[in-house]
């Protein structure tokens, strides 16, 4: 049952992915203009959906004990810090990742 | 077209795609130890990779395996997470109008890497030409991406270390997007809207049901500018 749910889900990730790319080829094929306000999300949409993305990482942190949350706040900070500096993106998420693994494994334990 | 020059083709596509190499073997290598500690191995992985193949997607996918989604969230998160896809695609109609039986796997293979790495390419002497290269580089990307997953299901099988906060790669990856993002884009309305959407519909709602809120809220306000414009383009 749990493999067969994860096979569904691996299945509907692909299915959506795959429409998404196909999409603009079998609608937009130079003949048919594109809505703006497709457009418009399409331009907007990255950018909100990043934010996004990081609430949903960090959903479960929770602020009654300093080992809660602190190890995700350094290591984001440690994030933005690297990747401000240096501006090299596997840096940035090997660097940060190493320092919240440092922190959950012997700081926090 | 003469041995040479296909043999010359395939170098300039393998040299093309050498930068993405690097990111794609190391976040392929994540994607894979990440997917063995929570449990699925190489198969699974692969399996991801080969089918699927898009990065942030696959990590949030781990995520949504380990808590068993629902097909219905599942399709809405792949849903926001890769519409941008959709402009990938339309900005390369144009560029692979010709491109005969290999089309639909260029398609298939358009991430944000290979985009980036096509979108600007010069006109080649012949769709054959064309074809050829645009192939490799699709494949040539696919390929770093799919073996670093292997090694990293590898590694997550053989070797055992202390995996604890290995998930926040997937955090530092978003991170890391977004600082990017935020440097380059002009206009930060549409990512404070994502975060603050987020938070609001996260104290709302409880952590396990506020991802679909917060994307339907998300597309009400990113609208309203759009709206008042009269539906046009800032």
């Amino acid at each position: 049952m749990h493999d067969t749910h994860a096979a569904l889900l691996v299945a509907v990730m692909a299915l959506v992915t795959v429409l998404l790319r196909f999409l603009p080829f079998i609608i937009f094929n130079g003949k048919r203009e594109v809505p703006g306000y497709i457009m418009y999300l399409g331009k907007v949409l990255p950018y909100a959906i990043m934010g996004m993305l990081i609430v949903y990482c960090l959903r479960n942190v929770r602020f009654s004990a300093a080992a809660d949350w602190l190890p995700s706040a350094v290591g984001v900070a440690v994030v933005v810090l690297l990747h401000l500096l240096k501006r090299n993106t596997l840096l940035s998420i090997l660097g940060g990742t190493i320092v919240y693994m440092a922190l959950v494994q012997f700081v926090f334990v | 077209m003469g041995y040479m020059d296909r043999k010359h083709l395939i170098r300039k596509a393998l040299i093309k795609s050498i930068p993405v190499m690097a990111a794609y073997v190391v976040l392929g290598t994540g994607f894979g130890i990440l997917m063995s500690d929570k449990g699925y191995g190489p198969v699974w992985s692969i399996l991801c990779s080969l089918l699927i193949y898009a990065g942030s997607m696959q990590y949030v996918g781990v995520d949504l395996l380990v808590t068993a989604a629902s097909p219905l969230s599942t399709a809405l998160m792949t849903l926001m997470v890769n519409a941008r896809h959709l402009f990938y695609g339309i900005s390369m109609i144009g560029r692979y109008k010709n491109m005969g039986r290999i089309k639909p796997y260029l398609i298939f293979a358009l991430t944000d890497e290979t985009y980036s790495l096509l979108c600007n390419e010069q006109p080649f002497a012949s769709d054959e030409d064309a074809q050829l290269y645009y192939f490799f580089v699709s494949l040539f990307d696919q390929s770093y991406w799919v073996l670093g997953t292997a090694l990293g299901a590898l590694i997550g099988s053989v070797l055992s270390f202390n995996s604890a906060g290995i998930d926040f790669s997937m955090t530092a990856l978003f991170v890391t997007v977004f600082v990017e993002q935020w440097l380059t884009a002009k206009d930060h309305r549409p990512a404070l809207t994502g975060l603050g959407a987020s938070v609001v519909c996260l104290l709302l709602f409880d952590s396990s049901s506020f991802l679909i809120p917060a994307m339907l809220l998300i597309t009400v306000l990113l609208s309203v500018p759009y709206a008042k414009r009269g539906g046009k383009d800032a």
